[in-house]
């Protein structure tokens, strides 16, 4: 089903607004202390999570990283469920047992949320696999960032792939920081889509501040990973605004360069082209404003209005309940 | 207890000395005890001479250990081998404050090391743990030992008349104490019935009857047996409340209230009364109270009943509510058997009654338990015959 | 009446489990190192390649961790995945795996994932093989909550344990011990699935419990035939189930004994050895008769020299003398 030029700018517009009002308004409760733990901003990166999802269909399976506000919310999670599950609340989408980095929602096929650099990457080989197997059709979106290029299980999950052709999107959103590292003081060789290449994984870079492109290139993506049932690999180049976490001087970026990729922000440039081109007029683009002002405050009231579970619970889930079993410590 | 004052001596340097064997007589207190000698082997030295106050723990004599130590637990260290001598025996006297684990009544040079399980079963069985003789050797004391020491114990031991010096007034005091801290601490509850003794009164004269005048058995033995019998039934009563919990006691061992001459008053314990015939329960009844009114108890009596019973029946007295004998929780008392209207099927006919009562630890039981062992007891008095 | 028996060995046995699981159900495969062309490290797959093609029986790359979350992601996603690692020294390039994602999705989900997937693993030393593949890390795997860890010793665990583990909708890990593949014996020609819940009375006695589990069972079966000769009699329970731990079992037996030796071939140190003596210490510290003894590997990397090897490992003559000392006799 084609999308009229409006109807599509104002999903990208009122994505990457919806993420970017949630992080502000998550940062301002971090601050006053509802949410606690780590806890990771997706400022800057909008235009992926948004890009990536809207070129997605629902069989499709995704795994995120522990910056991954942006991606459940893109991939349809409610604000409201995230947020509970930041406040700690039963009613959030891991009924607070994840919180910030484990946001999980098996429903939307959204596989989490993992806070361990590059550990997701080999759950979804596995799963694309054993979609292979029950010839079941949908690929697997596997988000990671840069940092994760230096772990094995980058190396190990990308030969796995191309091994045994299976339909996984490697989608590697290069921030340009593992958390204060440098990419070019980590990585001998920063070429990422030719290391992919080392693994017969085809792909390419994508300018990750443009939500157009980055559509664009994953939809084509997706098409070459479904019509050939492999592997492929993309490199969106993004920045994120905002700290690694809340514990962040930023003593490893000059001011001036974050200034210079703010200049480059996806909202604010997608919407000057959206008007530009006339696919949306400012008062179109109030009402998405408005809606996503109201979905915040809703969420902030839901997870406000949310219950603690119980301490009795605290063992459960550990094991699946089973009849006629021994006893669990 | 903290001391006592050595009495008498039965042995002498070179006497042969077997395990078990009573050696000499301390005065407490709560009467003249009993000093019963944990090893077989030959009398070496005696350390503390008649008539002399020794506190608790001390050393009274030393036992040079005969041929090859006991197998099992009971070996005596190599050090102790090589000297060639061993501690004999220390003060091992009664307490009035706790039955059933009286507290160390013996210092050891080390600590015994007693596992967990010899632990609750010498609490069980009412095994002082300080006196088993490995306790001083520091060898380890196992399950084995505390059996074999609770055998030990319900051995009967000779006795001997000691000397008297002021222990009534001793006794008083000890009397006082447990009975004020009873009713300061124990919430007693008050129960009585009446029970038709028409049925044992008959059984026992004409059981009586066969016997000669030396086997006779008094009116309270029934009644002790059924007693003994009905706790079994109502474990609640019988055991100890001892930090802040009831530990009931598997062993029923009766606590026979008994005056003394000259005033006063014991209850030593007839061992396993639910377990013994009437024929043992009389023989054990009249040697207590020959020790008891001769002034000579011995240790594990005085400490072990898990229960009181008091008979007052010969007093002409019509019920006893009794003070519980602490850390016991129950006291049953027996009033005189006499000729009473009773009703049975309608009509009104004259029967032997006696008012049986029960005081007990409301900590520990509650009037229902209490009522239950009142009517088992009757119900078991219907059957006299059945009393073995 | 006789029930139908045949000759075989431990190898054969899961061997035959395999086989029985993928026959019965197509959402089971295997993949590992060497599991296809080679017949397996240990020859344990034989023969199932060519049974059942190389889809489901699949030749890994050297990637421990990369294939054992594969085989966790297939199993999020409909599939009973069986992961061979080689040995479990091995196993730790994929901890990160087993006990990041494995044992973890299922809570940190709130309960919306589960992950039954089954780890095989061999364990144990006694084959020379040194410092790198020798070890018996089945305490530390049973130390992870969200995984269930089993040790089949016998022929018929051996048979019968994966199927139970296949149906579990939770990880198992199931170790192997490695010179137990030679292990031969008899076996009802109908063995099937076996509970993974229970530990079991191996050989009953009266005055000493021995608790043990894996490759030592057979040694601590031997140790208990020599101590009956001398007049002790011993009872010996196999775990079988690591994790979760079936004390009562042990518990039951220890009413009756009141003496207990843990015989392990894990490091002594934070052992489960140590784990089932601090439950006894918590849940039955008034039956114990004597002090418990364990009897576990000397603590050092696993050497090569087949003397210093089994020097090193749990040996009858060392089961037997914590018994004795135990029941305190001497010989």
């Amino acid at each position: 089903m084609m999308l009229s030029h409006s109807e599509r700018a104002r999903n990208l517009l009122h994505g990457m607004l919806r993420i970017r009002r949630f992080e502000e308004k998550s940062a301002e409760l971090y601050s006053a202390g509802k949410i606690r733990g780590f806890l990771h901003l997706y400022v800057g990166e909008e235009a992926v999570a948004t890009g990536v999802m809207q070129a997605l269909r629902p069989e499709d399976a995704i795994f995120a990283t522990y910056r991954e506000h942006g991606h459940a919310l893109a991939r349809g999670l409610t604000a409201a469920s995230i947020m509970a599950e930041m406040f700690g609340k039963a009613e959030g989408c891991s009924r607070g047992r994840g919180g910030s980095m484990h946001l999980f929602d098996v429903a939307s096929k959204f596989y989490g949320g993992s806070a361990i650099v590059g550990g997701g990457l080999p759950l979804a080989v596995g799963y694309a696999l054993a979609q292979k197997m029950q010839q079941r059709p949908g690929l697997v979106a596997c988000f990671f960032g840069e940092g994760a290029i230096a772990e094995g299980e980058f190396h190990e999950s990308l030969n796995l792939a191309a091994l045994w052709k299976v339909p996984v999107l490697f989608l590697c959103e290069n921030n340009y920081y593992a958390m204060g590292t440098a990419l070019e003081r980590s990585e001998a060789e920063v070429d990422l889509v030719g290391k992919a290449a080392g693994y017969r994984v085809q792909g390419e870079s994508v300018d990750g501040m443009d939500v157009l492109a980055v559509l664009e290139a994953t939809q084509q993506a997706v098409q070459f990973v479904r019509e050939h049932n492999v592997p492929y690999f993309l490199e969106f180049r993004t920045y994120r605004f905002r700290a690694h976490s809340m514990f962040d001087p930023e003593l490893y970026r000059s001011k001036a360069e974050v200034e210079q990729w703010k200049q480059r922000c996806p909202i604010a440039g997608f919407s000057a082209c959206a008007l530009r081109e006339g696919w949306l007029t400012p008062e179109a683009i109030h009402v998405i404003e408005d809606e996503v002002a109201q979905e915040i405050a809703h969420a902030v009231e839901f997870a406000e209005a949310g219950t603690w579970e119980p301490t009795e619970m605290l063992s459960r889930d550990v094991y699946t309940e089973r009849k006629g079993t021994g006893t669990v410590p | 207890m903290e001391a006592g004052t050595l009495v008498e001596w039965l042995v002498r340097p070179g006497d042969e000395v077997k395990r078990g064997q009573v050696v000499a007589v301390v005065e407490t207190q709560k009467g003249a005890v009993d000093v019963e000698i944990w090893e077989t082997g030959t009398v070496d030295q005696i350390l503390v001479e008649s008539g002399r106050k020794v506190p608790v723990g001390e050393l009274l004599a030393l036992l040079r250990t005969a041929g090859e130590p006991v197998a099992g637990a009971q070996d005596i260290s190599g050090l102790q081998e090589a000297a060639g001598v061993e501690a004999a025996s220390v003060l091992s006297g009664a307490s009035p404050s706790r039955a059933g684990i009286p507290p160390v009544s013996r210092i050891s040079p080390v600590r015994p090391r007693v596992s967990p399980s010899a632990r609750k079963l010498a609490e069980e069985l009412g095994v002082e743990i300080a006196s088993l003789s490995v306790a001083e050797t520091g060898a380890e004391i196992s399950r084995a030992d505390i059996e074999r020491a609770a055998q030990a114990a319900m051995k009967a031991q000779p006795a001997i008349q000691p000397a008297s010096s002021d222990w009534q007034s001793q006794m008083r005091k000890a009397i006082a104490a447990a009975m004020a801290r009873s009713k300061r601490e124990i919430p007693h509850y008050y129960l009585a019935t009446d029970i038709d003794m028409s049925a044992v009164s008959a059984w026992l004269s004409s059981e009586n009857l066969k016997r000669n005048v030396t086997r006779r058995l008094l009116p309270v033995i029934p009644c002790m047996k059924a007693l003994a019998l009905a706790l079994r039934e109502v474990p609640e009563l019988n055991g100890f409340w001892i930090d802040g919990a009831f530990r009931s006691s598997a062993a029923v061992h009766l606590g026979m209230a008994i005056s003394m001459r000259g005033g006063g008053l014991v209850a030593p314990a007839i061992h396993d009364a639910d377990k013994k015939s009437l024929d043992q329960l009389m023989a054990d009844l009249r040697d207590l109270i020959t020790r008891v009114r001769g002034g000579r108890l011995r240790s594990s009596e005085m400490n072990d009943p898990t229960v009181t019973f008091t008979n007052l029946g010969e007093q002409g007295v019509d019920g006893v509510f009794g003070v519980i004998y602490p850390p016991q929780v129950a006291i049953i008392g027996l009033g005189k058997t006499s000729e009473k209207p009773w009703v049975d099927q309608g009509a009104v006919v004259a029967r032997k009654v006696a008012t049986a009562t029960l005081a007990a630890d409301h900590r520990a039981s509650d009037g229902h338990s209490g009522g239950l062992f009142l009517a088992t007891l009757g119900k078991l008095l219907q059957e006299p015959e059945r009393l073995r | 009446m006789m029930e139908d028996r045949i000759r075989t060995t431990y190898r054969k046995a899961l061997n035959m489990a395999l086989r029985e699981a993928m026959q019965r159900d197509q959402r089971v495969f295997l993949m590992g190192e060497d599991v296809g062309r080679y017949g397996g490290s240990f020859a344990v797959s034989k023969g199932l390649l060519d049974e059942f093609g190389e889809e489901r029986v699949r030749d890994t790359p050297l990637s421990e961790s990369g294939f054992v979350g594969a085989g966790i992601g297939a199993a999020l996603n409909g599939m009973l995945p069986i992961v061979e690692i080689m040995t479990c020294n091995f196993s730790l390039l994929a901890l990160d795996q087993i006990l990041n994602n494995a044992a973890t999705l299922r809570y940190m989900s709130g309960g919306q994932l589960s992950v039954p997937l089954v780890i095989r693993m061999a364990s144990g030393a006694g084959l020379q093989l040194a410092g790198q593949h020798s070890h018996s890390f089945e305490g530390w795997y049973a130390n992870i909550p969200g995984i269930r860890v089993v040790t089949p010793a016998t022929l018929e665990d051996a048979r019968g344990m994966l199927w139970t583990a296949l149906m579990d909708p939770d990880p198992v890990i199931i170790f192997e011990n490695m010179p137990l593949y030679n292990l031969e014996g008899e076996l009802a020609a109908d063995a099937g699935p076996v509970d993974i819940d229970r530990a079991l009375v191996r050989r009953s006695g009266e005055e000493i419990t021995l608790v043990t589990y894996g490759g030592s069972l057979h040694k601590t079966l031997q140790a208990a035939e020599r101590l009956g000769d001398e007049g002790v009699s011993a009872e010996v329970i196999d775990l079988r189930t690591l994790r979760p731990l079936d004390m009562a079992t042990v518990l039951s037996s220890l009413e009756k004994t009141h003496r207990l030796v843990v015989v392990d071939e894990g490091w002594k140190s934070g052992s489960l050895a140590a784990e089932v003596m601090a439950r006894v210490m918590e849940q039955a510290f008034y039956e114990l008769d004597a002090p418990i003894e364990r009897v576990c590997s000397v603590e050092v990397p696993m050497p090569y020299a087949r003397h210093l090897e089994q020097a090193a490992i749990p040996q009858v003559d060392a089961i037997c003398a914590a018994a004795l000392r135990t029941v305190k006799r001497h010989v």
